[in-house]
């Protein structure tokens, strides 16, 4: 069977296979199965030791101490335990949470449930290009605010935050400031050491690494405290229970080893292989690219192809795998809220295709892509009574549409 | 999601595309649903003098279940009275094309667009 060509390397990431070589060493009996927490033998040792070496590998890429480093199952349990974590801990003094509206919903959903347990939360509107407002942010802080909490990278549009002006604002106001690093990690130069961020949550399948596996950075100094929210053995310095899953870190420190000495080259050719593809597109009637286009991840490129469905386009062109913002399939009809929060009118919302691409993909994929887009956006705009309306001059908004 | 054969089938290869004169005295047009929920169908219908549908063509903006839906439905309407045609129910067309749960809303939609376009036509009529 011929698989489709994948272009959707911000969902997840294949296993380099350097990673997954390794990672097959600490699985079987001839290997270094070991649990790490067993410090009386041998096995043990050996386990320790890959552990160890592994958070050095993750904190050498963001310039963190590996004391600095907690193992979790994957950014949605960093962000749990980085957003429950300060809030139950430092509740008293204050119980006010700043967010933004287009955070990953492991961030959102997680703030919601704060919510029902009395804490108080402000989703903030993003600008147009899909950056966080400063001046917006500086005037919602307040004096019982414990906890800022913003991506550097949006998994959907790919802007970047300013986490230096951010985070100095924090520190200003005394506020913590947790950041979501899923989407920037290996791809992006982050320097813990200088940058004011006090949590940072990574995962390692983003850049090539085994799924089910994250880390959550908490600073020493200055010092952060969290509360647990998974109770056992105390292990990582009881912020998190439970035996170490040694062939998933030792998976995520390879990857992230990888991504420290090829980034540079890596995202050069990935932000030359984006700017083919949008240079494919750029001719074309109605084409918009949603998020600020040059404080961008090199590998992303979300585009609405106007008056064309999201997701029968991304039928159409079965021969890609890509993500869309239309959600024709969920049961609300909604389109993707990240791009609703930025302004978008709904029609261009479920026009949206994210297209992502990472370290296996060639020119060739990137021209075979453009052609194929192109020959079904023209069909489907053949298909479409809104292409016909806008070939006519009629404005859609004065359209009484009957929504359904 | 995967999709079932028939749509695929109607999708790929969808039945009587196109625009009739929507002025004429004889074609009914009917276009429902609204961009912000990501499908909209316009199905026309033309009858002949015995008060038949003689030709019926349609433009859809929506998902490969919205397309196929109205599609099948074009093929099902000709040569039917505008009594048969308002007959028509959504089951029918998920059952033909096994639509999911998810899509339901697409044969609901198409059910509507022959209401509607049959109520336009009347309209011209009376």
């Amino acid at each position: 069977m011929l698989t489709p060509t994948y272009m959707d390397y911000s969902s997840t990431t294949p296993v380099d296979p350097r990673v997954a070589k390794k990672m097959a060493k600490y699985l079987t009996m001839e290997g270094d199965f070991g649990n790490a927490a067993s410090r009386s033998h041998y096995y043990g040792w050996q386990a320790e030791k890959a552990v160890d070496e592994a958070r050095s590998q993750v904190a050498d890429l963001v310039g963190a101490d590996p004391r600095e480093i907690v193992w979790t199952s994957g950014a949605t349990e960093s962000n749990n335990l980085a957003i429950k974590g300060i809030a139950n801990f430092y509740h008293k003094r204050g119980k006010h949470i700043i967010t933004l509206k287009t955070e990953h919903k492991a961030v959102l959903d997680t703030c919601r449930q704060l919510e029902r347990e009395g804490f108080e939360v402000t989703y903030l509107d993003p600008m147009a290009n899909g950056l966080l407002d400063i001046e917006d942010f500086k005037n919602t802080i307040r004096e019982d605010t414990i906890l800022a909490s913003f991506m550097h990278v949006n998994n959907e549009i790919g802007v970047i935050q300013d986490l230096q002006t951010i985070g100095d604002i924090c520190r200003e106001n005394k506020v913590f400031f947790h950041v979501d690093a899923a989407q920037s990690v290996g791809k992006i130069e982050i320097d813990l050491a200088s940058l004011p961020v006090d949590l940072m949550s990574f995962s390692a399948h983003k850049i090539y690494g085994p799924k089910g596996m994250g880390a959550l950075y908490v600073s020493r100094k200055p010092r952060v405290r969290l509360e647990a929210q998974m109770h056992g053995g105390g292990h990582e310095r009881g912020m998190r229970s439970g035996t170490l899953a040694t062939h998933q870190i030792v998976g995520m420190g390879e990857a992230f080893a990888i991504a420290k000495a090829e980034m540079k080259e890596e995202s050069e050719r990935t932000l030359r292989l984006r700017q083919r593809l949008y240079d494919g597109f750029s001719d074309m009637e109605e084409v918009v690219v949603n998020g600020d286009l040059d404080q961008r991840i090199s590998g992303n490129l979300n585009i609405s192809f106007n008056y064309v469905e999201g997701e029968s386009l991304m039928m159409a062109i079965s021969g890609v795998a890509v993500s869309s913002g239309s959600a024709c399939t969920s049961a609300s009809l909604e389109p993707s809220y990240v791009l609703r929060a930025l302004g978008l009118s709904d029609e261009l919302a479920h026009s949206s295709i994210r297209f992502s691409v990472g370290r296996y993909t060639t020119e060739k994929d990137v021209d075979d892509a453009i052609a194929l887009v192109r020959e079904k956006v023209e069909k489907l705009r053949d298909l479409s009574p809104l292409w016909d309306m806008y070939k006519d001059g009629i404005d859609l908004n004065s359209v009484q549409w009957a929504a359904h | 999601m995967a999709y079932g054969k028939k749509v695929l089938d109607h999708y790929e290869n969808p039945r009587n595309v196109g625009v009739l004169d929507k002025d004429a005295t004889n074609v009914g047009t009917g276009m429902v649903g609204a961009p912000a929920c990501g499908d909209v169908m316009r199905l026309q219908i033309q009858v002949n003098d015995e008060g038949v549908i003689e030709e019926a063509k349609f433009k859809t903006y929506g998902c490969g279940s919205a397309i196929a839906s109205s599609s099948l439905l074009t093929e099902w309407v000709k040569g039917k009275t505008l009594d048969e045609a308002s007959q028509i129910k959504n089951t029918e067309i998920v059952d033909e094309l096994e639509l999911p749960p998810v899509k339901i809303h697409c044969s609901v939609l198409a059910e509507d667009a022959i209401k509607a376009a049959i109520t336009d036509l009347k309209k011209k009529v009376n």
